[in-house]
């Protein structure tokens, strides 16, 4: 389980505007976070990961105070280890795909399950460079998978599947989700998006004020 | 045609090079991570150089280096080391000099990387050190050659600092620039020319090099 209540705030063209978020998400549950752009969904998961430090609030997660600003705990991200996939998917370009997973993990068995899934095994030599989108995306996602992450912290991780490959990854994760009993945070733009995925959506509107 | 000139300007442009590695890499990447007032004055002290006239900064490393005065009758004292008229007072003041040309690229590169590999790399688990080692650098290489590139030939053509803190000592510190000066105060125009040729030729087969490695990717080694 990991609980936060936050406050942060955010520079916006209309001026500043406060992130305020106070929620608890049930361990291995998925939620979905949507809302338009700009209102501070990609920043919640930089806070939660340890990326950003908000002004005010709490994070605890799975019993460990990761953020506590009135004790000044902050847990570095190596102490947090929240598995993220970018928007932007933040590959590492002197990586191939197999380095990249090696890099997160030694685990070989691990390694070579996650390939099979993402349909990635015949490109294992193949730089981010060489790779369509489409197979980046899917990267990104194994990569943050590859550390067995007890937290999954997603930024419109599906924008570049098409929607045959997304339905099919999507089943996949699902299964990896419960196996491992991940509690999983989505970030989209899309309220339809992952209707079969996502057991709750929260619209980061709802908890944001202006100032 | 005595060599030794040529010889002393390789090693010392190879010492400052590697010196300027191992000390530009790291402080490069502090540098890169947000500001702060210290770090602007680190950087304006790091650029003064490529302003500064090379016999300015030679006068007050001079001053700076001598026994008589400050850190150099510390260093005479202690460990009886004398830094002017020596090539490892050359070193220190190459290493002074061509730093610019080695912090300047490296900085740059690391600042135009997205934050966000960094920050994958931290959520994989992996401390700064590892990041810097394993994604940061190897992702820079066509700007850490060309920083290589730069520092080793602007060391090279050094005059003014190496006049003012080496002398014209022959085999100690009369590099292959004091070798030419020399030869032409002579009227030895056909020694000057040998010397120039050699350094010509050095000069452009570096950047050539760097601009053969670059080359795929569409970049001048300059940017």
């Amino acid at each position: 389980m990991i609980s936060i209540d936050i406050e942060k705030k955010l520079k916006v063209y209309r001026g500043l505007q406060v992130l305020k978020i106070a929620e608890t998400f049930p361990a291995g549950s998925i939620t979905k976070i949507y809302g338009p752009s700009g209102e501070g969904k990609t920043t919640l998961l930089k806070i939660i990961a340890g990326f950003i430090r908000p002004e005010k609030g709490e994070i605890v997660a799975e019993g460990t105070t990761w953020l506590d600003t009135s004790s000044k705990i902050n847990l570095p991200p190596q102490k947090r280890m929240a598995g993220f996939v970018f928007q932007d998917y933040a590959l590492f370009p002197n990586m191939s795909v197999r380095q990249h997973l090696e890099y997160a993990t030694k685990d070989t068995k691990w390694l070579k399950r996650l390939l099979e899934m993402s349909k990635l095994e015949t490109l294992t030599t193949h730089k981010p460079e060489h790779l369509s989108g489409g197979q980046q995306q899917r990267l990104a996602i194994l990569r943050a998978l590859a550390i067995k992450p007890k937290l999954l912290l997603m930024d419109e991780p599906f924008s570049a599947l098409d929607s045959e490959m997304k339905a099919g990854l999507i089943s996949d994760l699902k299964q990896l989700f419960t196996e491992l009993h991940t509690t999983v945070l989505i970030v989209s733009h899309n309220h339809e998006e992952l209707e079969g995925l996502a057991g709750r959506a929260l619209n980061i509107n709802d908890t944001n004020s202006a100032n | 045609m005595d060599l030794t000139p040529i010889w002393l300007t390789l090693k010392l442009a190879g010492i400052t090079t590697a010196l300027l590695l191992v000390i530009g890499l790291p402080v490069a990447w502090w540098l890169s991570k947000g500001r702060s007032v210290i770090k602007v004055v680190l950087e304006a002290i790091i650029t003064m150089p490529l302003v500064l006239p090379p016999s300015v900064l030679g006068f007050y490393l001079l001053l700076a280096f001598s026994p008589q005065h400050g850190v150099g009758h510390w260093l005479q004292q202690v460990f009886n080391v004398q830094l002017v008229f020596s090539f490892q007072g050359l070193v220190l003041a190459s290493v002074i000099y061509s730093m610019p040309f080695m912090m300047g690229p490296i900085k740059s590169a690391l600042q135009q990387l997205p934050v966000s590999l960094s920050q994958a790399s931290y959520s994989l688990g992996k401390s700064q050190w590892q990041t810097f080692t394993k994604v940061l650098v190897p992702n820079i290489k066509p700007s850490l050659l060309t920083a290589i590139v730069l520092t080793f030939a602007h060391t090279l053509g050094e005059f003014g600092v190496v006049l003012m803190i080496g002398g014209n000592i022959p085999g100690v510190t009369r590099v292959a620039s004091l070798a030419v000066y020399d030869s032409v105060e002579q009227m030895d125009y056909s020694t000057a020319n040998a010397y120039s040729l050699i350094l010509f030729a050095i000069t452009f087969i570096l950047v050539i090099s760097v601009f053969v490695f670059n080359k795929y990717r569409l970049k001048s080694p300059l940017e």
